[in-house]
């Protein structure tokens, strides 16, 4: 606590320093960072252009309304206005102020509707990731590169190595090839969990009995952090994401480390997923 | 610009039903314990819900001391953590809100409002108020059975919240799920209730357009909840089975710590459509009220007929139709066709409209009013700033790709603390300031009230402003032990240490209003007859407080309840049962 304090005053100062030195570069929350985490993929980018634009009307709409509120206090209070008008309705005024809001609707609903249809499937497919939540736990497996799977635990505090972040860092990190149309799949073999990168522009529940799909472009290479975001049971804050996201030839190199390494781990006969399922 | 007619003379038919003698009370305890005057039994929904809304605020204080200085709380476990999330939430929206707007300014205004002598139904009435008490108790009891109370988070998702890696997952859920259902009985009967006055005990002359807003807020409201509560009865006894007698319908075939379950075939889906088939509503069953409530402060305080009075009625109703069909997006992450958040998203924002009326027709009614800055209209004035600002941030969670990076987050948190929060508490607030002369015949300390508004209101944006921001920093909710985790940067911590200060000084400045309250009942003013000049029925009983039976001759009404500032009228406001060859004479008729 007390530590904090003094931390308190030379804060701004350290901020700077880290925007310079952008120690974090992406992937997770820098300290004061305004708005989201930058986007690392082509979903993320375009949710944060459609948020952008939403951003401006609601701040307008909540301006307008303030200041008006500012109006009405300054100007008709009992003192400004004595005699109150009798005016009970304007139809002309009823039918306008009907019609705006619709129209600022209609501005809303076309772009975010084309993003939901965008965000939710891509064609050419060409790999896929199997996510399953476990408490508390992650599962990933590969289908389409041999069918190993292994399991990713997180690091507790005292395991730590310099500079590893605490309560995001796991034993086996997701490691996943860049500009590569990843298919991802999702479930769970208890309770419902939910698969959170916010920097990827993804979140989805895995729930057990159940299959969700969705899909990913990782836009560069980095590490990319995320965390649980569905409240599944005591340990729920402890079941971080971390997705390395490395070159197309790393990961071929990669995959063939990790078959042996989680060899034996994994489930029935490889199947390719992705051949047999794009549309 | 259209102007008000003077009414016209009109023929008032004759009664239809005979006045029928009331219960008279033999003993004290018939007459303030188990009352069936709906009065009594008003006071006892707000004391008992206020009561339980002071344990949910010491709840959110614990989360919040546990938020913002981890290192120093470090004897609240994450299960406690749970629990208190858990109860915290159940508490604020059903069994504090929920109660006190219908149980509580339900059943004081409705008979008073409509000019009958008491609900139509006092014996039921008094039972609804002694189930709800069950169920309020066996809440409480939860905490001390073994395992605690649930930490399933107030929606109660299953899998999890039946299966052992969630506190309370023995004894605790099985009683949150009783107490549910209880409640909802309890609430039923005094529900069915309120409609029937509304619709059956309205005095002479009070057509359904002349009804105050008030009631329309409170009447639709009450619809709602009987329509959608039942969903969560379904869920609860659903889940209840579930547990106890092994079926599956919540349950898929899964694990447990590693072991195969002997569940299979359910969906965990189904119980988020039952839940949420009630959970939308809900935000309207608290809301509802309190625009009519507001919309009634706004009028009276600013001397003004209320604007589009019936466009107000008619978008009480439609936002109520409404609230039907949006529930799915609370479940936009859940993984859904894109159809269905097609659906979910359009009808959400189209919901935006009715609310967008309400706004407007608030405002104008105090375009050129003669407002008088008191404390109900303070609270009023705050309620509609509160309101669209919180609604709004609901335009980034409604679009489902915007929802994305936000659901789970503390925005949402900051959103629906705002929207359905704080904003109806500032109109209980309003309403209790308004209605308290009427109920004791004393006015609450002007002074006292002028600190608790500010501290309250400026103290809200205060501790939810900074949540929205950190929601973008893509700070999860309902985290045990954040703390530093680079993920949510030493700056972020910083600032939920802050909001836990302030969280704590603005609660803890709550203890003004109830001092207020306990003081004014003693010493406060003596309020008269109609201290705000308001043309409603309320005020117009024979003795304040209103006795048992409310009116010594039943009222007949003459006209709506937005007389003010009529031409040629010797005040400035003429009340609801005033014939209209009275007014133009006007010889003081207060």
């Amino acid at each position: 606590m007390m530590q904090r304090l003094t931390i308190l005053a030379p804060m701004t100062a350290l901020s700077f320093f880290g925007a310079a030195g952008n120690a974090f570069a992406g992937g997770r929350s820098e300290p004061w960072q305004m708005w989201f985490q930058p986007a690392a993929s082509p979903v993320m980018e375009r949710i944060i252009e459609f948020h952008n634009l939403l951003f401006v009307i609601e701040v307008s709409i909540v301006t307008l309304v303030l200041g008006l509120m500012c109006y009405i206090i300054v100007r008709f209070n009992a003192k400004a206005n004595p005699v109150p008008t009798k005016t009970t309705h304007n139809t002309l005024l009823e039918v306008v102020w009907t019609g705006v809001p619709l129209l600022i609707l209609m501005v809303i609903a076309v772009p975010s509707l084309n993003l939901l249809y965008y965000a939710d499937r891509i064609e050419n497919i060409e790999m896929t990731l199997k996510v399953t939540g476990n408490q508390w736990f992650w599962t990933y497996s590969y289908p389409d590169h041999g069918g190993f799977e292994f399991d990713s635990v997180i690091v507790p505090d005292d395991e730590l190595k310099e500079g590893q972040p605490r309560l995001l860092t796991v034993d086996n990190e997701v490691v996943l090839p860049v500009e590569t149309n990843i298919r991802l799949l999702f479930t769970s073999s208890d309770v419902i969990h939910n698969w959170a990168v916010p920097s990827l522009g993804l979140k989805l529940d895995t729930v057990a009995g159940r299959i969700n799909e969705n899909w990913m472009r990782i836009n560069k290479e980095g590490d990319y952090y995320g965390m649980c975001s569905e409240l599944c049971g005591i340990n729920h804050g402890f079941m971080p994401i971390h997705v390395k996201a490395v070159s197309k030839a790393d990961f071929a190199e990669w995959v063939e480390t990790a078959r042996k390494e989680f060899a034996g781990a994994g489930g029935p006969a490889p199947v390719r997923v992705a051949e047999t399922g794009a549309r | 610009m259209a102007y008000v007619a003077p009414a016209e003379v009109e023929q008032i038919p004759p009664a239809e039903v005979e006045d029928v003698e009331l219960y008279h009370a033999k003993s004290w305890v018939t007459k303030y314990v188990f009352s069936q005057d709906a009065k009594v039994i008003a006071i006892q929904y707000s004391a008992t819900a206020i009561a339980i809304g002071l344990v949910g605020l010491v709840l959110s204080w614990l989360m919040r001391l546990q938020l913002g200085f981890p290192e120093l709380f470090d004897f609240i476990e994450p299960s406690d953590y749970y629990q208190f999330i858990t109860v915290h939430g159940m508490i604020m929206v059903i069994y504090l809100l929920t109660a006190l707007f219908l149980g509580g300014f339900g059943n004081y205004l409705i008979p008073l409002m409509v000019g009958a002598r008491d609900m139509v139904f006092p014996y039921v009435n008094m039972v609804s108020y002694w189930v709800y008490l069950g169920a309020v108790i066996l809440l409480i009891v939860s905490f001390f059975v073994p395992g605690g109370a649930t930490g399933a988070g107030w929606t109660l998702y299953p899998p999890q919240a039946i299966l052992s890696g969630t506190p309370g997952s023995e004894g605790g859920i099985i009683l949150m799920l009783v107490s549910l259902a209880l409640f909802i009985i309890g609430f039923t009967m005094g529900g069915l209730n309120y409609v029937v006055t509304v619709l059956q005990a309205r005095t002479r002359g009070m057509t359904l357009m002349r009804l105050p807003l008030t009631i329309w807020g409170i009447f639709t409201a009450t619809v709602l909840a009987l329509l959608a509560f039942p969903a969560l009865l379904v869920g609860a006894v659903m889940m209840t089975f579930d547990k106890l007698l092994g079926t599956s319908f919540f349950m898929p075939a899964l694990v447990e710590m590693g072991v195969y379950l002997d569940y299979g075939g359910g969906s965990p889906l189904l119980f988020q459509h039952l839940f949420w088939f009630f959970g939308h509503p809900e935000v309207y069953i608290v809301a509802l009220p309190a625009f009519g409530i507001v919309s009634d402060l706004i009028s009276v305080h600013a001397r003004r007929h209320i604007f589009g009075y019936r466009m107000m009625v008619w978008a009480i109703v439609g936002i109520g139709a409404l609230s039907f069909v949006v529930w799915a997006h609370h479940m936009y992450v859940s993984g859904m066709n894109p159809w269905f958040g097609f659906f979910f998203a359009t009808t959400t924002l189209i919901i935006a409209v009715p609310t967008a009326l309400k706004v407007y027709n608030w405002t104008l009614t105090l375009w050129k009013g003669n407002i008088r800055f008191t404390l109900p209209m303070l609270f009023a004035l705050a309620f509609i700033v509160t309101f669209v600002n919180g609604g709004i941030t609901g335009l980034f969670l409604g679009n489902v790709v915007v929802d994305v990076p936000l659901s789970d987050t503390m925005f949402v948190v900051a959103h629906f603390h705002m929207v359905m929060g704080v904003a109806p508490l500032l109109v209980v607030f309003g309403g209790i300031y308004h209605w308290f002369p009427l109920i004791t015949g004393r006015m609450l300390h002007e002074g006292m009230g002028q600190f608790h508004f500010w501290v309250t209101f400026i103290g809200a944006y205060t501790i939810f402003l900074p949540l929205h921001y950190l929601g973008f920093l893509g700070v999860p909710r309902r985290y045990f032990e954040m703390g530093e985790t680079n993920f949510i940067p030493e700056s972020a911590q910083d600032l939920n240490a802050f909001v836990t200060v302030v969280a704590l000084t603005v609660g803890v400045a709550q203890i003004v209003f109830f001092i207020n309250l306990f003081w004014s009942l003693k010493n406060g003013k003596l309020a008269g007859h109609n201290p705000w000049k308001a043309c409603s029925l309320e005020w117009r009983t024979a003795h304040v407080p209103p006795r048992h039976g409310n009116f010594d001759d039943l009222p007949v009404v003459y006209r709506w309840a937005y007389d003010y500032g009529v031409p040629g009228a010797d005040e400035d406001f003429i009340p609801q049962d005033v014939p209209p060859d009275r007014v133009s004479t006007g010889k003081g008729e207060v």
